[in-house]
């Protein structure tokens, strides 16, 4: 067994794994139960002056049978009495004192801010997460997203914060900016311990064609929300890495965005992040999913030699580059196992319409050559013997085959490809040295 | 399906074929969703290069993944007018379902048939519930008007595609109901009668005469036909029964194949006999299959086929005998039959032979069922009309009209017996060859409907 626990900012979690600020850490009945299914920690719903919220509130995006690839919501912060959420902090505080306790604020004064604090350390908070991103509703009156777009406002709330507080303080970052390293550097001026990101995007999820009101709707209107889930991960990824990555942030990194599986929680503690936030997938199936993360993760590191997951933190940043790094002479080339094939075409039209035409069929040559007499003429491919019915056109008279001279390997056929491994991109073995963009501009300069 | 003028044609409901359930029941919206978007949308597919009607399958099930059922519908119609009973009667294990490349990766194959169905069912039912037409009639008037033999499938296609391009289509039934065989033989768990009806008047009201009653040959004669109008179609089908005329065979308990399917079809004073024990099946063929699944799910004890070789050289479809096999049916291979044995009036016994060795034997039994073909009668039409050494008019294979101009078939009657799906093939070549030989471009498909690789090449 790997040893799963994290350190983030003086904070023991006994694994990465964190219940973000979000409904299923609304009340300390959910926390405990969440605890009991073996999350390391839980960043409490924001607290803040309580609200009203309305009906509905979440929408989501479907695809091709697959339910909720993303996600958004409308609903605000704590609609219930801090007083309440105080107790049940100190309770579940008291019962799981190895479980981390993250309380997510936002409010607007100083005063408030000093006030609010003071009575999440009495409650027995680990730490402090501001919310700085929630994109709907809250930026309206001038908290959340509104701080988190503003750098200066950011950093000057930060470093109250930071005044009042004497455990650990995580900034929530809002995606909602052209450059997450303005916000993020702002943070750190501001005296922050570690960075939360991303927060939800804006978004609308939808229209009703129906009613042609936008949704979820409330009755008949609608407004626009945070999105999140699975749709978001990439995004939310390169923002966690371009952080780690950036010499000026020196604080440690808990990643939200889209995390469902261990392979996506993996992927952002190799890009950088200590410790992971997860609200979707936990609404969408529960808080059982933590078995399979915490299972899956240590089966990865051992199977990997890792003895924790530290380790694993921050392996894939060197790798991550500037384009203009990048090797230009670096050549692949796509190969069809004919074996595997099932003749389905949908790498020859892919390559056709949307790539660079290297893709040809059996049954005759592409119209669209590349100027060569021969281009696309004839099987360069053992053709396998038909296997199904007898009308002499079979799906295995389709087995396509690549114009190797002119595949460009851009993987686009080998994405599309429906069987596991028929498509595979293979390095062409060349004598031609490593030459960058950069290379060829500091040439030229000389 | 709709219910308008042209729809008095209906059928007392009280029938035997009324027990059998439906094996393959309409997707509800969520199942067929599912099954939609598990279609990869192949590229040239193989599924739509096995339909002999050429429906572009990828496209009518994406359609209905995207919610657009009207626009599915009309891509199975555009190619095939009887895309709601092919749907449901089509060998699709041997067709489009066979060819689906998902049986390459040991997946379960696209339930294409079902999709169809789902398609086709739910935008009639639109189209009833909205009073919107899937297909408007063509305005433009032409001036032709076709005779078209045999209210089957093949007719029912050819007539469609003639009646949307404004060309006055008569169907001459010699029967009171239309449908051809989806109306009378097709295996009740599949397609029941009124199916068949519904989908005929659904043809009907493209603008397709229907008169009943009116056998070509007796009625009216075939040159009649051709004087008076611009083309004639024939569509006739299969005859009666063809019969052993074994020794003993006279009498009750011993039937031709396809009559006892209808009576239990379409004969609402038909019953099975209380005492019905053991039925005896001769034949190979899907026809032989099919009454023998029905008698053995109608309660009789014991349904065995009888073959004259054995079942690899059998011409029925492999998932039909595995089919008839969960019912019970037993077959017994290499026997060929003798003669049928009776006690007083009631049959006793088959006395067959063996095919393989000089055996000679009883096989006691109540009922004994021929289904060993159809009589061809092509030539009750017209002695004028030329016929193979099979009994099958000669028809051009790509335009299907015989050798007098004025005279296309279709259907069984030139292929000797296949699917619903070929007869609404022929149809439709047939239709499209008339019309563009009046200069008419259909307007359903101004399009090659079969697009290839070939065809972007210019081969």
């Amino acid at each position: 067994m790997a040893d799963l626990s994290v350190n983030i900012c003086g904070i023991e979690s006994p694994n990465p794994f964190w219940l973000a600020s979000a409904p299923p850490t609304n009340t300390g009945e959910q926390v405990m139960r969440g605890f009991d299914a073996g999350w390391g920690g839980a960043v409490w719903k924001t607290l803040g002056e309580p609200i009203v919220n309305v009906d509905s509130r979440f929408g989501a995006v479907d695809y091709s049978g697959t339910k909720i690839i993303g996600f958004n919501n409308i609903e605000l912060i704590t609609d219930r009495p801090l007083d309440a959420n105080f107790k049940e902090i100190y309770e579940v505080k008291k019962q799981y004192p190895d479980n981390v306790v993250i309380v997510s604020l936002m409010v607007e004064s100083k005063e408030e801010w000093r006030e609010i604090i003071k009575r999440s350390e009495d409650a027995g908070a680990d730490g402090l997460e501001l919310n700085f991103g929630c994109p709907h509703g809250m930026c309206e009156r001038g908290m959340g997203s509104a701080v988190g777009e503003e750098p200066k406002v950011l950093q000057e709330i930060t470093s109250w914060a930071k005044e009042f507080s004497s455990v650990p303080v995580f900034v929530k970052l809002s995606p909602n900016v052209i450059d997450i390293r303005d916000p993020g550097i702002a943070a750190v001026k501001g005296g922050c311990d570690g960075i939360s990101l991303i927060n939800t995007i804006k978004s609308i999820i939808g229209v009703d064609l129906d009613t042609l009101v936008p949704k979820p709707s409330v009755g008949k209107e609608s407004t626009h929300g945070g999105y999140c889930g699975p749709a978001i991960k990439p995004i939310a990824l390169h923002m966690a890495a371009v952080l780690a990555k950036d010499p000026q942030i020196n604080v440690p990194i808990s990643g939200i965005g889209g995390i469902s599986t261990w392979q996506d929680a993996a992927e952002f503690l190799a890009l950088g992040a200590t410790t992971i936030q997860i609200c979707t997938a936990v609404m969408h199936y529960g808080y059982r999913i933590v078995d399979d993360m915490i299972d899956g993760l240590n089966n990865y590191l051992n199977e990997k030699g890792m003895r924790s997951t530290s380790e694993l933190i921050g392996k894939a940043i060197p790798g991550f580059v500037e384009w203009g790094e990048l090797d230009l002479n670096y050549d692949l080339i796509a190969k069809i196992d004919a074996d595997k094939c099932i003749g389905c075409g949908l790498c020859y039209v892919a390559c056709l319409d949307g790539a660079h035409q290297c893709i040809h069929t059996q049954k005759g040559p592409c119209h669209a050559w590349h100027g060569k007499p021969d281009h696309g003429f004839g099987p360069r491919t053992e053709v396998k013997p038909a296997v199904w019915h007898d009308g002499g056109d079979t799906a295995m008279s389709h087995v396509p085959f690549v114009d190797e001279e002119e595949c460009i390997g851009c993987n686009l056929c080998m994405l599309v490809c429906p069987v596991p491994d028929c498509i595979t991109m293979e390095e062409v073995s060349q004598a031609k040295v490593r030459e960058s963009w950069a290379d060829r501009v500091a040439k030229s300069r000389t | 399906m709709n219910d308008d003028t042209s729809s008095k044609l209906t059928i007392s409901p009280d029938r035997l074929e009324k027990k059998f359930a439906d094996y393959k029941p309409l997707y509800t919206e969520s199942e067929a969703l599912i099954e939609a978007n598990r279609c990869l949308n192949c590229y040239d597919a193989p599924c739509i290069s096995a339909c002999p009607t050429g429906i572009d399958i990828p496209a009518f099930i994406k359609k209905i993944a995207t919610g657009n059922i009207i626009g599915s519908a009309k891509v199975i119609f555009e190619a095939n007018m009887l895309g709601y009973s092919t749907g449901r009667v089509c060998p699709v294990e041997d067709l489009c379902v066979g060819a689906c490349v998902y049986n390459d990766l040991n997946y379960s194959p696209i339930q294409i048939g079902r999709l169809q169905r789902y398609a086709t069912e739910k935008a009639l039912e639109k189209e009833v519930s909205t009073g919107k037409k899937l297909f408007p009639r063509n305005s433009r008037k032409s001036e032709k008007k076709v005779a078209l033999i045999g209210a089957g499938p093949a007719s029912l296609a050819c007539a469609a595609y003639l009646a949307l391009d404004g060309v006055e289509a008569v169907i001459f039934e010699k029967d009171g109901l239309p449908g051809g065989l989806n109306t009378m033989a097709v295996a009740p768990y599949k397609f029941q009668t009124e199916d068949s009806i519904n989908e005929a008047n659904w043809i009907l009201q493209h603008g397709v005469e229907l008169k009943t009653g009116i056998e070509i040959g007796k009625d009216i004669s075939l040159e009649q036909l051709i004087d008076e109008y611009d083309a004639v179609f024939i569509g006739i089908g299969l005859g009666t029964d063809s019969r052993l005329d074994l020794p003993g065979s006279d009498g009750p308990g011993v039937w031709g194949a396809t009559d006892l399917i209808r009576q239990i079809k379409n004969n609402p004073d038909f019953s099975l006999p209380e005492d019905l024990n053991t039925a005896l099946v001769i034949g190979g063929g899907n026809t032989a299959i099919d009454i023998s699944r029905e008698l053995a799910m109608l309660g009789a004890e014991d349904v065995r086929m009888l073959y004259r070789r054995s079942r690899k050289e059998m011409r029925g479809y492999d998932h039909e005998i595995v089919g008839a096999s969960h019912y019970g049916v037993r077959l017994v291979e290499n026997v060929t039959p003798l003669e049928v044995v009776r006690h007083g009036k009631k049959v006793k016994a088959l006395k067959v032979s063996s095919t393989i060795s000089d055996d000679t034997f009883e096989l006691p039994c109540d009922w004994v069922v021929e289904a060993v073909g159809q009589l061809k009668h092509v030539s009750d039409v017209s002695p004028e009309i030329e016929v193979d050494e099979m009994g099958r008019l000669i028809v051009d294979s790509e335009t299907r009209r015989t050798a007098h101009p004025k005279v296309y078939a279709g259907g069984d009657c030139i292929n000797g017996g296949k699917e619903v799906v070929n007869a609404a093939q022929d149809g439709r070549e047939a239709a499209f060859d008339m019309l563009k030989s009046w200069g008419i471009s259909p307007s359903l498909h101004g399009k090659k409907y079969f697009k290839s690789f070939f065809t972007y090449n210019g081969h």
